[in-house]
């Protein structure tokens, strides 16, 4: 378990939160965290409609105990509250999934979605302005031609530093029911967007228009059954999508097939065990995280109480599971009551694959080694994140002697959910959300 | 199945469905509009209570059709309800029965929820008793088809298949769809 038995924790939490770690805005809880394909950016999205990017110090051989760290590098508002006039529905302006576009040049670019809109952000720098021009002086104020007596050439001046986010395209008006994914193609012209019932193709270059791709909607809304939770393109093959239900059942799909893949390729669904029916069973199968190994021949699936793996080469069951909290099964009813059994939990590779990660209640993420089968519980908290700490793995009692260091299962506070989590797609370094506050913890450096 | 254990499940069954009713109801003024996802698990959560609730009641028997924890109502009992059979939704209505829809409540004609599912609100509190009767004037409005089933004379509700009609008071969880929890968009 080298890769992740011992973390630095740093602490970060958004620029423009002012208050405490006890109290905070509900703009402030962080629903959605992302690092780019190079890792050396991460973006945030909150409840509020901002995004914030943090990127990664560069080394530097003066500071050496720096390298690493992560500063804000810009902060705006993606998504404002929005009205449907017909509807009479208000639109929550909170951002739902950040999707990064592999960089093509000085630029960054990213996707931000809440329930309605998808936007496309450039994220640029500007540490140039030109100066001397003929017809305004430097304050902007236009000159008097009269005074002019003579011409000259204006010069680019270095200036400090200054990072612009401006929206470039702005895909909107193509989805009836709320947004919950986006996905970028590996082609790199074009995404998919998806909410419960619909999936649909754009071209990042045209905002009027988008193919849908899928549409699950019954002729009859009584007769739903299911609707669709995530779905994410194959991280190679450009005409591979797959789409996850809540049913507990993923679809693969090819869009060679037909120009609308309502038939499946590939159907993947592990039968119910009969044993563990309760009035629950529907919501804690549904799935809500699908996501491609970085290899392209593995998905991962979350669904409330465990983590699968499947093998794309194999339909009928999952090649591995994981619980990832299994002493809540017999607490299903009370968590029906408070909420929680809806609670969406992300899930993770790191960049070999070979290890997975999700987030649980009291804070806690756990990690799985699909090599050694070990698994670790870690805790996202002030208190246990000194600089330079090592994190402690934590343990829950489920019954019978609580040892010391141990933590019953009545005492988890399931207010603070880890829901959301990203890994560098090269490094051990992870990024973690605790309701409004955001830990990345990385692997000791030798 | 012994009698204690079906009587269990029962209430169980019917407590998670009153649960499952309050956050129905509750979604509806959330942010952000009705979660079409949410509501799917609630229903089918409420379906499997409901299908719970419907075998434990039959393993009880037919002797244990009129369990006295039925509140509020007192002691209605079948003959008094079949002089109300014609009358849509005047029976007292504990929370549960919430999961009857109510006709007249005037957000039927929402997109959201067509008010079929939605509780009868007047009738939320499990406590009260409705002592409503709705004549036929404050019945369903024309344009709406009725829900009932018109039982023939003579026909009880108790005794009524599963599934066919409007079950009887005691027997608020109804056979109705709970498809129409899924608001039409």
């Amino acid at each position: 378990m080298k890769c992740f038995s011992r973390y630095l924790p740093y602490l970060f939490r958004p620029p423009s939160t002012i208050l405490s770690s006890t109290c905070h805005t509900e703009a402030d809880i962080i629903s959605t965290v992302e690092f780019n394909s190079s890792g050396e950016l991460l973006a945030t999205g909150d409840k509020g409609g901002r995004v914030v990017v943090f990127q990664r110090e560069q080394e530097s051989k003066s500071q050496p105990q720096r390298r690493g760290e992560y500063n804000v590098y810009s902060t705006f508002q993606s998504h404002e509250p929005e009205f449907d006039y017909l509807k009479s529905l208000e639109i929550e302006e909170k951002i739902n999934k950040i999707k990064w576009l592999p960089q093509q040049n000085a630029a960054y670019f990213l996707l931000s979605t809440n329930d309605k809109t998808v936007k496309l952000w450039k994220i640029s720098e500007r540490d140039k302005r030109p100066e001397g021009y003929n017809l305004k002086d430097e304050d902007g104020r236009i000159r008097d031609p009269s005074t002019i007596t003579s011409l000259r050439v204006p010069v680019l001046q270095p200036m400090d530093l200054m990072v612009e986010a401006t929206a470039r395209r702005v895909f909107s008006n193509a989805h009836t029911y709320h947004i919950n994914s986006i996905s970028v193609n590996s082609d790199l012209q074009t995404f998919i967007s998806t909410d419960d019932l619909r999936v649909n193709l754009w071209n990042l270059e045209i905002t009027d228009r988008s193919f849908n791709i899928v549409d699950i909607k019954p002729a009859n809304m009584e007769e739903l059954t299911e609707v669709i939770t995530s779905a994410e393109f194959h991280p190679q093959q450009c005409h591979t999508f797959a789409y996850s239900s809540s049913k507990g059942s993923i679809r693969l799909c090819d869009m060679r097939q037909a120009a609308l893949c309502d038939k499946h390729c590939k159907y993947f669904e592990e039968p119910e065990d009969p044993s563990t029916r309760s009035f629950f069973s529907e919501i804690i199968s549904s799935i809500s995280d699908v996501k491609f190994s970085h290899n392209g021949r593995y998905l991962m699936t979350r669904d409330y109480l465990t983590v699968k793996v499947w093998d794309l080469q194999m339909e009928n069951k999952p090649l591995e599971t994981y619980q990832v909290h299994d002493y809540l099964r017999g607490k299903l009813c009370s968590l029906y009551e408070n909420d929680c059994i809806f609670d969406k939990f992300e899930c993770v590779w790191n960049g070999s694959d070979s290890v997975i990660m999700t987030g649980s209640y009291n804070n806690f993420f756990r990690m799985f080694d699909r090599n050694t089968k070990r698994d670790v519980t870690l805790e996202a908290s002030r208190e246990n994140s000194k600089p330079r700490a090592i994190l402690k793995p934590r343990k829950v009692c489920v019954g019978g002697k609580r040892r010391k260091d141990e933590i019953s299962v009545d005492s988890l506070d399931f207010s603070k959910k880890i829901l959301h989590t990203t890994w560098h797609p090269h490094e051990n370094i992870i990024a973690v959300a605790a309701t409004n506050n955001l830990y990345i913890f990385q692997d000791k450096v030798n | 199945m012994s009698a204690t254990t079906a009587m269990e499940v029962n209430v169980e069954a019917r407590r998670i469905l009153a649960v499952s009713i309050s956050k129905l109801y509750a979604s509806r003024t959330q942010r952000g509009g009705l979660r079409l996802h949410r509501s799917l698990l609630l229903s089918l959560v409420m379906r499997s209570a409901r299908d719970i609730y419907h075998s434990s009641r039959e393993s009880e028997g037919p002797s244990g059709a009129q369990p006295a924890t039925e509140e509020p109502m007192d002691t209605s009992s079948n003959p008094g309800e079949q002089t109300r059979l014609s009358e849509p939704q005047q029976e007292p209505q504990p929370a549960l029965n919430s999961a009857e829809m109510a006709p007249e409540e005037p957000d039927n004609t929402e997109d959201c929820c067509d008010g079929e599912i939605t509780e009868d609100k007047e009738n939320l509190s499990p406590t009260r008793q409705s002592r409503k009767r709705r004549g036929k004037a404050s019945a369903a409005p024309d344009f709406l088809p009725s829900k009932r089933a018109r039982l023939e004379p003579g026909e009880e509700r108790y005794a009524a298949p599963l599934g066919s009609c409007r079950v009887g008071a005691g027997e608020s969880l109804t056979t109705l769809s709970l498809n129409r929890v899924i608001p039409a968009f």
